[in-house]
């Protein structure tokens, strides 16, 4: 799932002002789905002005009639502005996100909560068990599935505080 | 007696009437055999329905939170339009059949196997360049049959507890992982429309070549082979926890139907059986006495 980081271009946190494709509706806003297999957090939503997702090629910056992307999701932290300004903070561990043509972006999350209910002494107990798998660790899948979990409780606990 | 062939006792059949005359076709001994086995019948089919009532609820709720999900993980096939202008007889095509390892769920997942068996046994379609996976064991057994040298996988443990996404991606991973190209797959399984009704669907799938030969692909901006591939791999998961949840839900609305169903009709078989059990025991008591009385009346005329 490494992504090697190449010349394209590495989208910072700052938002980014990407052309109005030709095709953009007249005006028309974000329609923003974000979903996890077992919890609906925005459903086709019209409310919501940008969004930063952390994605495998950077931290990206995504508001109305951005440019078409798929993106893959790196475990961190989702903010979602809505139009009245309040910041709603998740924490995603994967999944993706797909801005189409009709300036529909579908934010799909294998698991995501809210920062605050993010339970720190929980993560950093899998960080510990996670690394220590990683010791035990006796091949190369055994050694990327510890990798991976490692990651993802260490974006966990940066998350929660 | 397997619950099966028991079944076939509730369809009520006509029970029929002699005259008080002739020996019965069953004796006492046989009806109320038969009465107790359809009353036991009735009490379990009663709480299979209101097992499966509660498990229809459970996957109704978790479909309501899936929908939003699935459809936003769909929509991504929505807007890669497939070039209709593609070869279509060497399109290696895959059909995914969600079922579940249990029966006794109506038509469900019969009427799953049907819909593929009537494209399989189409002239048209390429046997050679098409394969089945089999989601649960119904389909496995149906299909086997028939056409097995076109199953490709089977998965089970289907049907017992409610599906997580774990299960889908691991099944995704294997779907990917046959050795069997294919450029488009469809999942077969059944839409929830409520507590009654469903209906068969279809949910088309692209393979990571098929959507990088797609003309809408080169809308998406600055997209590389890595991301596309995850990308697609994620977004095969997701559709297939849809549709499982989907035909979950419809598969226990379905069973609830029929257990409810099955009740009723032990309930009428019980009632037709009450009434020719009494019939029966009167008209042997009838016999009974008549035979005394005559009996007893040929001793009085002697004397």
């Amino acid at each position: 799932r490494i992504v090697a980081m190449n010349s394209m271009s590495v989208r910072n946190q700052t938002t980014t002002t990407a052309p109005a494709t030709s095709a953009a509706g007249s005006g028309a806003d974000m329609i923003f789905t974000f979903a996890a297999p077992s919890e609906v957090f925005y459903n086709q939503s019209k409310n919501v002005k940008q969004i930063d997702v952390p994605s495998m090629s950077g931290n990206m910056g995504i508001l109305a009639h951005h440019v078409p992307i798929l993106g893959v999701l790196k475990p961190g932290v989702v903010a979602v502005i809505e139009n009245d300004g309040t910041t709603k903070r998740y924490f995603v561990s994967s999944g993706s996100i797909a801005v189409h043509q009709d300036s529909s972006v579908q934010l799909l999350a294998e698991e995501a909560i809210l920062v605050e209910n993010l339970d720190t002494k929980a993560a950093q107990d899998t960080l510990s068990d996670s690394q220590r798998k990683l010791q035990s660790a006796k091949d190369e899948r055994e050694k990327a599935e510890a990798q991976i979990e490692i990651e993802c409780a260490e974006a966990a606990i940066k998350a929660s505080q | 007696m397997s619950l099966l062939k028991a079944l076939t006792l509730l369809q009520p059949k006509q029970i029929v009437w002699h005259g008080g005359s002739t020996r019965d076709m069953a004796t006492l001994k046989d009806i109320s055999r038969r009465l107790k086995s359809v009353k036991s019948i009735q009490k379990i089919t009663k709480s299979m329905k209101m097992v499966s009532a509660a498990k229809y609820a459970k996957a109704e709720r978790e479909l309501r939170a899936a929908r939003s999900y699935g459809l936003g993980a769909k929509s991504f096939y929505d807007n890669i339009e497939l070039d209709k202008t593609a070869d279509t007889t060497t399109n290696k095509h895959v059909l995914i059949a969600a079922t579940s390892d249990r029966g006794l769920c109506g038509a469900a997942n019969s009427s799953i196997v049907k819909n593929i068996r009537t494209q399989l046994n189409d002239t048209k379609t390429n046997l050679e360049a098409t394969k089945i996976i089999a989601l649960g064991d119904k389909s496995r057994a149906m299909l086997s049959r028939t056409h097995a040298n076109n199953l490709l996988l089977s998965v089970n443990e289907i049907g017992k507890r409610s599906v997580v996404f774990g299960d889908a991606s691991a099944i995704a991973q294997t779907v990917l992982s046959t050795g069997f190209e294919f450029d488009t797959a469809e999942i077969v399984y059944n839409k929830f429309k409520s507590a009654i009704a469903y209906t068969t669907s279809r949910q088309l799938v692209l393979s990571g070549d098929t959507i990088n030969r797609s003309k809408n692909i080169g809308v998406y901006d600055s997209l590389d082979s890595e991301v596309l591939r995850s990308f697609q791999e994620y977004n095969l998961a997701s559709v297939l926890y849809y549709t499982m949840k989907e035909n979950a839900a419809s598969e226990q609305s379905s069973r609830m139907t029929a257990m409810d169903n099955a009740t009723k009709n032990a309930g009428e078989l019980i009632n037709k059986l009450t009434t020719y059990y009494n019939r029966t025991r009167q008209s042997v008591i009838t016999t009974e006495l008549i035979e005394i009385i005559s009996g007893a009346a040929a001793l009085e005329q002697k004397a």
